[in-house]
């Protein structure tokens, strides 16, 4: 690597990286493929001919459509809770140096840091110590605890960008902390907020290790995957289901890379 | 939050009036006593998390040093460290020997994966190229996690394309050796450790990617390039330069793939053997078996293993590669 060629890379590190990034797409994309297929009973590969009446069988199916439903309420209403709890702490955390300040950011990272199945059995236990049955609060509390650190994660990386002079600024000016925040915060970490709610309401439409221990007898879209996965009843469905979550989480992420792509931190980086 | 909502803003003159008032006061108040504002702020998160978080945690605690009664199949409510001994039988050590083997193998192999892709992106990647390398890992990282899994079931399967590229390749002898081989052979490899482990290292790669890349890009390019003038082979220099700063990133990395293979129950159960994993010993002992303590027993394993081992991150720095 001598320094007249560093902008070129050695060809042997382009083919490692380039094989890297194929061995990450392939497998997706090959979902694409399976959705189309005319086989029923196996994963036969290449398949025998294409056709698109499986996803006018899917759209007829009920359990899907509750599924849906279910799994679209529980990732708007973790996320309004995550948007709250995360900016409140970012803001906290950020603006001011207090005892315990790293005991809070672990506190906040750790429904991650640990595995899912703690968090999952943590709060499974905890809700038959205190005989609280499964409903849809149950898969929120779990769904909330962990979208906090997304959240919180843009938020913080946001107001570290955001000087403090602004605010000193616009309270020299005569606004209180209200119109402060209204008029000078916010507009400055709405975007970064938007970010975080959006990945929030990915990971949460995702999740399944912790919902299995929360849901009870409902299903998630995740869970009726996973019950599809271990017990096949109509793989095809199973398929165009898989294409379509694909499609579903990929909006959000590209549309919260591009609100936070200026920055130094960009959204996503702490699932 | 919404205090202030109806504020009037289209005609608010450079500087604003002094509100008066309950707000006013309460304004006043905050600046006064910042203290006040702070508490208010973190009263909501630390109380939801404390409560829903930590306290379910206790709970899972104060769980495993219950037993379950061999007869009647009921949680006897009493302190007794008689589940921690049931944890140590050669049944359950073999699984927590098991997962630990195969968390490590997932780390390295994952590590060595993602080194190219991190250095690439890091060094030589960019304006759009750089975009595109960081969508490249991060759609793979957000996609739904069964899907993922999903997918390499159809890639493993035995009448999947995995089979068919190799037998058109007339390489079909290398997976049957493979495949016959104890431990991790099978019948076929959606249903080998073999196919575990590579579906743990396509699921956890992005996290390993992602603080690699952060930690390397903090490496400054003439380093790399002060090293090779200085007369090192590129190994010599990565060996002594890249590696060693690379370091606290790939530590920070495994944290994730570490912990991540040290939870899940959901891959080995759907590919890969019989033979259980930590995360699987849980949710049976839990669900069919009914005996919580137990479960709750098993996870005190992954955390004991987690608090050392970001107890060894911590002092390596790699915190702030996250």
């Amino acid at each position: 690597m001598r320094s007249d060629g560093s902008q070129s890379a050695p060809l042997g590190l382009k083919i490692a990286a380039a094989c890297g990034l194929l061995f990450l797409h392939l497998p997706i994309l090959l979902i694409f493929v399976y959705a189309f297929t005319t086989e029923e009973k196996s994963f036969v590969w290449p398949p025998p001919g294409l056709t698109t009446q499986w996803f006018a069988v899917t759209w007829n199916r009920p359990d899907v459509w509750q599924a849906l439903s279910l799994s679209v309420r529980v990732a708007a209403i973790s996320t309004a809770i995550a948007l709250i709890l995360g900016t409140l702490c970012a803001a906290a955390v950020s603006r001011t140096k207090f005892f315990g300040r790293e005991t809070i950011s672990l506190l906040v990272i750790l429904p991650i840091a640990l595995p899912g199945i703690i968090t999952g059995i943590a709060l499974r236990s905890a809700f038959s110590l205190a005989d609280i049955p499964f409903s849809f609060w149950t898969i929120v509390l779990g769904h909330a605890t962990f979208c906090v650190v997304v959240v919180y994660n843009n938020a913080v990386a946001r107001f570290r960008r955001t000087s403090g002079s602004m605010i000193e600024a616009s309270m020299d000016l005569g606004a209180d902390g209200f119109q402060t925040f209204r008029h000078v915060v916010l507009p400055n970490i709405a975007t970064a907020l938007l970010a975080g709610g959006m990945l929030a309401f990915a990971l949460s439409f995702d999740e399944v290790i912790v919902t299995t221990f929360t849901a009870g007898q409902q299903q998630t879209v995740p869970i009726w995957m996973l019950e599809e996965l271990i017990r096949p009843r109509q793989r095809p469905v199973t398929n165009v289901v898989a294409m379509v979550v694909v499609l579903v989480t990929l909006l959000p992420i590209l549309f919260a890379y591009y609100l936070t792509r200026d920055g130094d931190q960009i959204a996503g980086s702490g699932k | 939050m919404s205090l202030d909502a109806a504020m009037p803003r289209a005609t608010a003159p450079a500087i604003l009036p002094g509100s008066g008032g309950m707000r006013g006061a309460l304004s006043d108040l905050f600046w006064r006593r910042p203290q006040l504002l702070l508490f208010l702020m973190l009263a909501p998160p630390v109380l939801w998390l404390g409560i829903v978080y930590i306290g379910s945690l206790f709970a899972l605690l104060a769980q495993s040093f219950f037993s379950i009664d061999e007869f009647s199949g009921l949680i006897n409510h009493e302190f007794t460290l008689k589940t921690y001994g049931d944890l140590f039988q050669a049944a359950n050590l073999d699984i927590i020997l098991r997962t630990m083997t195969m968390a490590a193998l997932v780390t390295l192999a994952s590590a060595i994966i993602a080194f190219p892709i991190a250095y690439y992106a890091a060094r030589y990647a960019r304006g759009r190229w750089k975009a595109l390398f960081y969508l490249g890992v991060m759609l793979p990282l957000w996609s739904s996690y069964l899907v993922k899994i999903y997918a390499w079931k159809l890639i493993l399967a035995k009448e999947g394309i995995l089979t068919w590229l190799l037998a058109k390749l007339h390489l079909l002898w290398v997976l049957d050796g493979w495949l016959s081989l104890p431990v991790v052979g099978g019948n076929s490899l959606s249903v080998s450790a073999t196919g575990t482990f590579i579906v743990f290292v396509y699921v956890w790669l992005p996290f390993m990617i992602l603080p690699v890349q952060a930690a390397l890009e903090r490496v400054p390019g003439n380093l790399v390039e002060a090293s090779s003038d200085l007369g090192a082979s590129p190994g010599q220099t990565f060996r002594n330069v890249l590696f060693p700063l690379a370091l606290p990133g790939i530590v920070a990395g495994s944290i994730f793939t570490f912990s991540l293979t040290l939870g899940d129950y959901i891959i080995p159960q759907i590919i890969g053997t019989s033979r259980l994993f930590i995360g699987q010993a849980v949710y049976s002992q839990q669900g069919t078996a009914g005996n919580i303590p137990l479960a709750a027993a098993f996870t005190v394993v992954p955390i004991i293993i987690m608090g050392f081992y970001l107890w060894g991150a911590k002092r390596m720095g790699a915190f702030d590669a996250l």
